[in-house]
């Protein structure tokens, strides 16, 4: 090994099935995670399975901060842009979480497991960020504590039309509606059930202890969901058009540009709320479209929009057969049905501005 | 093709191209992306074919292929000068996926300078180069 070797990479709870399903590994944010699954169609029939059946996904690199105790609320109320005062127990509520001048640290879910005791679910890469963020606000109040517990948490996504049915075959008690939480034993293994997701099918994300990952993991994918990776999970966000932090959030954009003003309450006076109020008052200078190309070609996160803008997502849609994506623009053209050139490496394709999301069931 | 294949008459270059040149034809060389390419790519979902007359630099890209989850340069293991290319990719990238040193290769090239071959990979050295 030479002196410059990547460090290792960290590795989930489920590496081994991951390996005895055929993936391929990528390193995604220091973990070493699977993108696909099998030979070269595997992308595409993995977004298929959870747009017709069931797919079912490791997530575990996902982080969680759990926040705890009387001024739990408080703290949270401070640093998430959403009233998180309106999470009833057993709720879920999506946020971002922002500087003080409004630029976007993440977006995140919490969940009010109980009455003083919120978990946070964050992005892989932001984490560590997080912690140390949620940890520096909450030593200016008197009774909070806020812990990682990422080590302790495995977390599945199964998502599709199926995917209730077969996750509920082997729950001892019903699944929590959508947008709620609740604790139930999945063959026989204690877990934090969530009604949640990241492909705009019904579903579940499963919190579970890392030990109970694989055998729960197992009688999911024998009861017929299709193990899927992040490549798919990125194609079925897409469609969907819901945000990826590091291509459409960034520090360096406001939550009102991205277009995610409906969960900042500036009446809490949330960490930034100052600021993303005033770009809400005064209309930003560019909002986040989605936009299909008309034609060949497909766009990617960095391409630029001729006339002003960038792309920060792009791929080709499994469900729509075309180029789609998400871009910057400046917000008087940010019209739906407005046409776009995007210098796709040197070409210029036509692209055109489409309502959210692009994907829609049955269309 | 499902299992991994580098057949022995192909030269290799290690940005994981091949290269054909027929015994009896040697100005002439017939390029393609390996086996290992193409599964690390996964389905090629989309190939723009270069421009008949391109000029092909050794090592540099000289066209991209790709899959749903991201695009990839294709580098010149020969210098040269595209004299056909695989039109039928345009309509069916996915070939290359399917048959990578057959119906899925890339370009026909007109060879700079024949002593090139020399610095390619025989298929022994080049599947060294994957178990590293």
């Amino acid at each position: 090994m030479s002196s410059t070797a990547p460090p290792r990479l960290r590795r989930t709870a489920l590496y081994e099935r991951h390996l005895g399903a055929g993936a391929k590994l990528v390193d995604f944010a220091g973990w070493e995670m699977p993108v696909f699954y099998g030979g070269p169609a595997a992308l595409r029939e993995e977004h298929m399975a959870v747009r017709g059946a069931c797919g079912i996904f490791d997530v575990s690199h996902m982080g969680e901060i759990e926040t705890s105790g009387p001024d739990a609320l408080e703290l949270l109320q401070r640093l998430l842009s959403n009233d998180v005062a309106k999470i009833a127990p057993g709720g879920a509520q999506y946020s971002v979480l922002c500087r003080e001048d409004g630029g976007v640290l993440d977006d995140l879910f919490t969940y009010r497991v109980d009455v003083d005791r919120y978990l946070t679910v964050t992005n892989a890469a932001n984490h560590v960020r997080d912690l140390a963020w949620f940890n520096a606000h909450a030593a200016e109040l008197a009774d909070v504590q806020v812990s990682d517990r990422i080590d302790d948490w495995a977390m599945l996504a199964v998502q599709g039309p199926l995917a209730r049915e077969i996750v509920q075959a082997i729950s001892d008690s019903p699944l929590p509606a959508r947008m709620t939480v609740a604790s139930r034993r999945l063959a026989g293994a204690a877990v934090l059930v969530c009604g949640t997701g990241y492909t705009g099918e019904d579903g579940v994300e499963l919190l579970c202890a890392t030990e109970d990952a694989p055998r729960l993991w197992d009688e999911i994918v024998r009861r017929g969901a299709a193990p899927a990776g992040l490549g798919a999970r990125d194609t079925l966000r897409l469609e969907v058009c819901f945000h990826l932090y590091g291509n459409d959030l960034s520090v360096e954009r406001s939550p009102i540009e991205a277009g995610l003003g409906w969960c900042c309450k500036e009446d809490t006076r949330f960490i930034g709320s100052d600021a993303v109020g005033a770009v809400r008052a005064r209309g930003p200078a560019e909002r986040l479209v989605a936009f299909a190309i008309d034609g060949p070609g497909i766009a990617r996160a960095g391409n630029q929009v001729l006339g002003g803008g960038e792309v920060t997502s792009g791929t080709l849609s499994p469900c729509l057969g075309t180029g789609i994506g998400l871009a910057y623009i400046p917000a008087e053209r940010a019209v739906t049905g407005n046409h776009l050139e995007i210098d796709v490496r040197g070409k210029m394709r036509r692209a055109v501005v489409e309502d959210k999301p692009l994907y829609r069931k049955g269309s | 093709m499902s299992q991994a294949s580098y057949p022995a008459d192909l030269l290799y270059h290690p940005e994981h191209d091949w290269a054909r040149i027929a015994d009896d034809d040697p100005e002439h060389a017939t390029l393609g992306i390996t086996w290992y390419a193409q599964d690390a790519l996964g389905e090629v979902v989309f190939f723009d074919p270069p421009v008949v007359g391109t000029t092909l630099a050794k090592d540099a890209a000289y066209t991209e292929v790709e899959s749903v989850k991201a695009v990839s340069d294709v580098v010149a293991p020969l210098s040269g000068e595209i004299v056909e290319v695989n039109q039928a990719l345009a309509e069916n990238p996915a070939m290359i996926n399917e048959d990578p040193y057959g119906e899925g290769w890339l370009v026909k090239v007109r060879l700079a300078d024949a002593s090139e071959r020399e610095a390619l990979l025989d298929a022994t050295s080049y599947k060294a180069t994957l178990a590293g």
